[in-house]
């Protein structure tokens, strides 16, 4: 089934892991919605949202691709868990005094915030899931956009700890405890 | 104590074991170079091309179990090490690439031999790193050169710019890396592995593929008892050919677009395939929808991105095979599978294989037999790519494990010198032999050189047929004979060696096969023999490009008589 999964990652702060991702989801000839990166409350990590569009199958082929990066600490597919999926717009319309307070109510209706006001234009935000923000940008285009800005989804998983949380009790650490043996002898037949 | 950074690496690299390193110097790996002499430990090999250090690097690894090393300056020399890198990523060989660089204060702005190498080998390398920071050096050698070999192994790749190698910073080496993210499942699941044991010994028509992943976990032994007893007999893949001896009753060749009839027969009839480090390449499957219709599959791999990804499995079980295999031994019953092992038998009769042909010509295949009974079937085979490869596989028969060294996923023309160099430099006390076509023997001839400067006793077979055979056969067989592009020019090969200071020899009678074989192996040193083969020859059996691995295409019934 061909449909949107959210890909939520927790990774290591080193040059190059944005380029790996990306490059790794590239080469499977997927397109990538959206990805989202931010700092997180531990040092030198931070959490990334991915939003493809492909087939199940095909998406989880990805994400096993994608937890083989080294710096990739954990990874997980959270599009069956109903999670909390919101992205930010900035959007910039025209505004003249006889439109503005219409501006305002679709504004209001949609729970943003002008941010700036200029006599010709107005910069609004809002926050939303996917759906409720191009309604909104549906809606103001008959105004006339002058410039948009989206962030791309972040999401969370709902209730108690999620795949990536980290546990104070256990914190992150090299988890390999064995290394093969290097020079065995080769057995005689 | 204050050490530069090159003797930081190359202290680094003694500790975790390094003996050797194929290089090729250049003007930021001069603080490098100069350094080198002073660590006689490490042994320099100068190559003559950096694909050849890679190719060198990547063989060696293969052929002694440890990581390779390849250096090469930056630039050109960076992007000449791309093939060998790529090479060993898709045959998972672990290898440490190093690459000089441009001063940090020159990085980003187009300088005199400056490429961003680490962008470039994102797609084919575990792990690499360009090394800003001469406090990091140590523990990045530590990392790349711990993840190359854990786990899956593959290359890595450490981008030095010059200044960080004249730094000089406080030298300790780490004992203990923190790469939190790394994470390779070496041990199987346990009730996986009792779901495959319940399916092991129950099956009726099971069938072993054994893959490249039992060389590299040394898990032989374990194979050899899992095959012996529930008596399964044991196919391998291309990269598995020595895994298990090919002299064993229960082993039946290996299967795939040129692998025996009767290992295809074998597992298209299968009603349970036991598939053990190994990642079902379609070269391997033939037409992937009917692969083994009638088996169960179980998938032991250390990588669990390879599982699902060809395929549906019925059994995944991800860990380092030779751990898993130790732990489903203790749960296999004692079998017997009579009436499957003699129907597998029937099949070799009827496809024989492995047969010659009796021509008034150079057979290829002839020279590959007469080398596999002049060396008894000791010796490490090194080839290249294309129809020569395919006989060397099919026509000498493996005993001993990591004896056959050749370039499978990438199917890299030209692997074949510079990996017989890196082969013999890792076993100097074992016979090799070079298989090479004269296709890919040009492509890398230049590490001729290499073999004299380092007195190198490799054995060097050119078959010169004329054309670049393989890409001739499909022209032959599914473009109705329309060659173009695949004849070849040849200059004199034996010339050419003479050239190099190399003895030669040129062979194009049958009867001077075996004496010219035994003259290279009593020469001291590298000898090439220049065979001239026929010219037309195609490798059999042939399962075209989209067909099931039953309908292999074999050998048109001849009017002459077949001959062993």
């Amino acid at each position: 089934m061909i449909r949107k999964h959210i890909l939520i990652a927790l990774v290591q702060d080193r040059p190059g892991v944005l380029n790996r991702i990306a490059s790794t989801i590239r080469r499977r000839n997927f397109n990538i919605d959206s990805i989202a990166v931010g700092r997180i409350e531990v040092p030198h990590l931070s959490r990334m949202t991915i939003v493809v569009e492909g087939d199940d199958a095909k998406v989880e082929q990805v994400r096993k691709q994608l937890d083989k990066i080294i710096e990739v600490i954990r990874i997980s597919d959270i599009t069956n868990d109903n999670p909390v999926a919101r992205e930010m717009a900035m959007i910039k319309v025209k505004a003249s005094p006889s439109t503005r307070s219409e501006i305002i109510q679709i504004t209001d209706i949609f729970r943003g915030n002008i941010v700036d006001v200029s006599p010709d234009s107005l910069i609004i935000v809002v926050t939303g899931n996917q759906d409720k923000i191009d309604t909104m940008i549906e809606l103001l285009r008959g105004f006339g956009i002058r410039e948009l800005s989206r962030t791309g989804t972040i999401a969370l998983p709902r209730g108690g700890a999620g795949p990536l949380t980290i546990e104070e009790d256990k914190p992150l650490r090299h988890a390999v405890e064995h290394v093969p043996p290097e020079d065995e002898d080769l057995p005689n037949w | 104590m204050m050490k530069t950074g090159a003797e930081i690496l190359c202290e680094s690299l003694i500790k975790e074991g390094v003996e050797v390193i194929f290089g090729f110097p250049g003007g930021v790996l001069l603080p490098l170079y100069d350094t080198l002499p002073r660590y006689p430990e490490l042994r320099h090999i100068l190559v003559r091309h950096e694909q050849g250090a890679a190719h060198a690097a990547d063989a060696y690894a293969r052929v002694t179990g440890k990581i390779g090393v390849c250096l090469a300056t930056s630039g050109p020399g960076a992007t000449n090490l791309v093939t060998g890198i790529a090479n060993a990523y898709l045959d998972c060989v672990p290898l440490l690439a190093i690459t000089g660089q441009v001063p940090t204060n020159f990085i980003g702005k187009d300088a005199f031999q400056e490429i961003d190498i680490t962008g470039i080998t994102i797609p084919i390398t575990k792990f690499n790193h360009l090394v800003t920071d001469i406090e990091d050096l140590a523990m990045l050698i530590k990392e790349a050169i711990y993840v190359a070999k854990t786990g899956k192994p593959g290359p890595v790749l450490l981008d030095i710019p010059r200044d960080v190698f004249q730094g000089k910073t406080e030298f300790v080496y780490p004992d203990k890396i923190d790469l939190p993210g790394f994470k390779p499942k070496l041990f199987g699941h346990p009730s996986q592995i009792k779901k495959a044991a319940d399916l092991i010994n129950t099956a009726e028509r099971p069938v072993i593929i054994a893959g490249h992943g039992v060389n590299i976990a040394t898990a032989y032994l374990e194979l050899k008892e899992l095959a012996e007893k529930s008596q399964v007999p044991v196919v391998t893949t291309f990269l598995g050919i020595g895994c298990f001896p090919e002299s064993h009753v229960l082993s039946y060749g290996w299967l795939g677009m040129h692998g025996m009839g009767y290992a295809n027969k074998a597992i298209h009839s299968s009603d349970l395939v036991i598939a053990i480090g190994m990642r079902f390449d379609d070269r391997a499957t033939g037409l992937v929808a009917s692969f083994a219709p009638n088996a169960q599959i179980i998938h032991i791999d250390v990588d669990p991105a390879e599982i699902g990804k060809n395929l549906p499995v019925d059994v995944p079980i991800v860990g380092d095979v030779k751990n898993v295999l130790q732990v489903l031994n203790k749960q296999i019953v004692k079998r017997e599978h009579i009436i499957w092992l003699s129907q597998l038998d029937e099949w070799r009769a009827m496809h024989p294989a492995t047969e010659i042909r009796d021509h008034e010509n150079v057979l290829p295949q002839y020279i590959i037999r007469q080398i596999h009974e002049a060396t008894r079937g000791d010796a490490i085979i090194v080839t290249g790519v294309g129809q020569a490869q395919m006989w060397a596989a099919q026509y000498f028969f493996y005993d001993k494990p990591n004896s056959f060294i050749s370039s499978g996923g990438l199917g890299t023309m030209g692997f074949e010198l510079p990996g017989a160099i890196g082969a013999k430099v890792g076993a100097p006390n074992e016979t090799v032999w070079c298989i090479a076509g004269d296709g890919g023997f040009q492509m890398t001839v230049q590490e001729l050189a290499t073999m004299v400067q380092e007195d190198l006793d490799i054995n060097i077979a050119v078959f010169n047929n004329g054309y670049l055979g393989m890409v001739r056969q499909w022209q032959e067989l599914i473009y109705n004979k329309r060659y173009f592009g695949t004849q070849l020019y040849n200059p004199d090969f034996v010339k050419i060696a003479e050239a190099y200071g190399i003895k030669g020899v040129r062979v194009s009678k049958k009867i001077d096969v075996r004496p010219a074989i035994e003259k290279s192996m009593a020469h001291k040193g590298p000898f090439l023999i220049e065979f001239v083969v026929e010219p037309e020859e195609n490798v059999y059996p042939f399962v075209p490009p989209g067909k099931m691995l039953v309908e292999f295409l074999e050998l048109p019934k001849p009017a002459t008589s077949l001959k062993k």
